[in-house]
């Protein structure tokens, strides 16, 4: 994206190759060869038990695509509950996360005295490792935990049903809103004072000031929070594992089950579903930098200063 | 660069599971030669933390500084140490020599050949409680050899009991349901619930469900190894899962519980019977200010429907790794380890139920833990989880039908005919 408009020369072109070859060769280390491993993976399916010696066979069988069919016959009832609950705690976990996390921003870039306290205070839920907030969690939604006494109920949060989804969504909105907050801070913090101050002149109340001034200027910072969540959350394994456990079909997602195919020993499936997992991935990765690409272009434009600003945060 | 930059973070997001894949690849087994169990050496035994195997690993090396035993410890959780061992077999690394295998593993880890077939005559099998060996092997050959046992118990509060003038504990679970409801009724008792043992979705479910299910003459598997869940008996198992938490014999949280929950209620006085292993004992004596029920309860066999209950085997075997050096050290050390002298010392210093018959009897061992006799009827009475090469979705599939029965998603005629079809699923396979 920086060199456009002129084609490079022969040597100069064989000095790009040269210098981005490690990279590449980096890439293609840890993603190419795994993704090539998994999908020769996906197509061999799990060695039957000898009905003689009792013995499993020693060479997995050759399934061809199967693993990958298999989710369209009545054994892929799993399947599709994990990729549906994938899905629900992507939309459901990052609508609040951005209303939130947008508060927090608002909140920090508006603090005059104890700037750095607040906003390390907002960070501390996001610093904390996703198992040990899983446990925590885990505690205050125990029968006779803190939620319970805090709202006067005994709902039985880990149990499977919609409760369970709910204490997922509520702990992950908890620990990851700050990383929204977090990234749209410096977008909020470029936009000049004097754009706000037009706005007030024109006489836009603070609800217009915030819907046609800050909301349309921090939108590319807020496009790119969203898609990293969003690629965050498609993939979420430790927080319902810890906290509610594994197999229970509430909060099972695609990851859980990969997983959970590969703890069984039937590392065709589990590779099976791991692709679909990425292909879902980049799909969707793909479509948001296609449809929202035109914001994300503009956030080029002010990435430089919104660098310096995030090294003046860090002091 | 944005673009770039979050592409390459989706891809590497994933890359994580799919390396994950892509290191299982399974490995063809071992060969066994005939003197497989001739070489000394260094070996190494993974097994959870366990101050009795750490105790004993260094009394070995003081006595055999040419065969010296390194402890290697496994994390908490049997699903845990179960993938550590699959993962060292997959890639046939012999880092692990003994194994301190759960007992439900062995149908598993025997058919992939992860363990070797041990001799028969090396041990003295004929002094073991006799389901604690049938619990090592497969196929009728030995992988391990049963070094600790357990069975479920049926606690109770005495001093409730004696207090509605019950001197004995139940036998049953409808005699249980009755001295509940004499009990429950005086004031003393109150915010006391009947029953709870461990209901939550996981490997505990599959326990008490087998054990009530068994105990009303019904079979997850019948000796042919097919399922056999849909009788009517199981179903009068079930049912009297699904009944009692219907109408709060077991209480509403017990569906959460896991032993630790379960012994937390019972020690704070909130259980008048309750069902866990072994180590309830001990920790429910503890004088301390949370447990308000030290020296107030009793301990029972498990009750039955119209002859003795049946529990549940809990244990755990020493095997040998099929990739381990130095099998024939590795086999001398479980010689000694296992040996009835040492499990009495486990037994005596940390209530490790013993797999050694004649120790359940020894009268000063009885005075020390008068749970014994009891324990003893619950173990030799014990009927073994399902043996099979599938045990993790078998269990699975037990855990999620019952799991729906009790809590109401599914009847009780829907959840074993649908375990009836998922058994017949994964055992086909």
């Amino acid at each position: 994206m920086v060199t456009t408009g002129r084609s490079p020369t022969g040597r100069e072109g064989r000095l790009a190759a040269l210098l981005v070859s490690p990279t590449v060769l980096v890439l293609a280390l840890v993603v190419g060869f795994p993704l090539l491993e998994a999908f020769r993976q996906s197509l061999y399916g799990a060695p039957g038990v000898d009905a003689v010696t009792g013995f499993v066979a020693e060479q997995e069988p050759f399934v061809g695509l199967r693993n990958f069919t298999d989710i369209f016959t009545d054994q892929g009832e799993r399947f599709w509950n994990a990729i549906g609950n994938t899905t629900f705690f992507g939309v459901a976990t990052i609508v609040p996360e951005v209303l939130i996390g947008m508060a927090m921003a608002l909140l920090m870039a508006r603090a005059l005295r104890g700037r750095g306290l607040i906003r390390s205070a907002i960070l501390v839920p996001w610093a904390i490792p996703t198992a040990i907030s899983g446990l925590l969690w885990s505690w205050i939604f125990n029968v006779d935990g803190v939620a319970n006494k805090l709202l006067g109920t005994d709902v039985l949060w880990a149990t499977e049903g919609f409760q369970a989804k709910l204490s997922i969504i509520i702990a992950e909105v908890w620990k990851t809103a700050p990383f929204v907050a977090l990234l749209t801070l410096p977008g909020l913090l470029i936009i000049p004072r004097e754009v706000y101050e037009a706005a007030r002149i024109d006489g836009a109340t603070a609800w217009q000031r915030f819907a046609h001034v800050t909301l349309p200027l921090v939108k590319p910072a807020l496009t790119v929070a969203v898609l990293f969540r969003m690629l965050d959350a498609l993939r979420m394994f430790d927080l319902p594992y810890i906290l509610v456990g594994p197999r229970k079909s509430s909060v099972e997602t695609l990851s859980m089950l990969a997983q959970n195919e590969a703890y069984n020993v039937r590392y065709g499936a589990a590779a099976a579903y791991a692709i679909i997992l990425f292909g879902y991935v980049f799909v969707i990765a793909f479509v948001f930098v296609r449809v929202l690409g035109v914001n994300i272009a503009n956030l080029d434009s002010v990435a430089p200063r919104r660098a310096r600003r995030r090294a003046g945060v860090a002091r | 660069m944005p673009l770039r930059r979050t592409r390459a973070a989706s891809l590497a997001a994933l890359t994580t599971v799919l390396v994950a894949m892509a290191g299982c690849a399974p490995a063809p087994g071992p060969a066994e030669g005939p003197d497989a169990f001739s070489q000394r050496g260094p070996i190494t035994v993974a097994s959870v933390k366990d101050p009795m195997i750490t105790a004993r690993v260094a009394e070995w090396n003081r006595g055999h500084p040419d065969e010296p035993v390194r402890f290697i410890e496994l994390p908490h959780g049997a699903d845990n140490q179960r993938q550590q061992m699959i993962q060292n077999a997959n890639t046939r690394s012999d880092a692990f020599t003994v194994l301190n295998m759960d007992c439900v593993w062995t149908a598993e880890f025997a058919a992939h050949r992860w363990v070797a077939q041990l001799p028969e005559d090396a041990f003295p099998l004929a002094t073991l409680v006799p389901q604690t060996v049938d619990m090592a092997r497969y196929r009728g050959r030995l992988y391990g050899v049963p070094w600790a046992s357990d069975g479920g118990l049926l606690y109770y509060r005495a001093d409730l009991l004696a207090a509605a003038g019950i001197h004995t504990p139940p036998t049953t679970y409808a005699e249980l349901k009755r001295q509940c409801d004499t009990v429950l009724a005086l004031p003393e008792a109150k915010g006391v619930a009947c029953y709870a043992g461990q209901f939550d979705e996981y490997e505990g479910l599959t326990v008490n469900a087998t054990e009530i299910i068994n105990a009303a003459g019904g079979r997850v598997l019948d000796a042919s190894g097919a399922p056999a869940v849909d009788s009517p008996a199981a179903r009068a198992g079930l049912d009297l899962l699904v009944n009692w938490y219907a109408d709060g014999t077991i209480p509403r949280d017990a569906i959460t519980f896991k032993e630790e929950q379960g012994r937390q209620a019972f020690s704070t006085g909130k259980l008048l019977f309750h069902r866990n292993w072994s180590y309830l004992y001990l920790t429910a004596n503890a004088p301390s200010r949370a447990n308000v029920v030290a020296g107030k309860f009793g301990v029972a066999p498990l009750p039955g429907f119209s002859g003795p209950g049946a529990s549940t085997l809990g244990g755990h075997n020493l095997g040998i790794s099929a990739f381990g050096r130095n099998k024939g050290t590795a086999l001398r050390f479980i010689q000694w380890f296992t040996s009835e002298e040492n499990q009495r010392r486990n037994l005596a210093d940390a209530a490790d139920a013993p797999t050694v018959a004649a120790l359940y009897q020894e009268p000063d061992l009885v005075a020390k833990y008068p749970y014994l006799p009891a324990l003893w009827q619950s173990v030799h009475g014990a009927i073994p989880r399902p043996a099979t090469v599938r045990y993790p979705d078998v269990t699975a599939a037990i855990q999620s039908r019952v799991y729906a029965a009790m809590t109401g998603t599914s009847t009780p005629d829907a959840a074993l005919g649908g375990l009836r079809r998922d058994l017949s699923h994964i055992l086909a396979n």
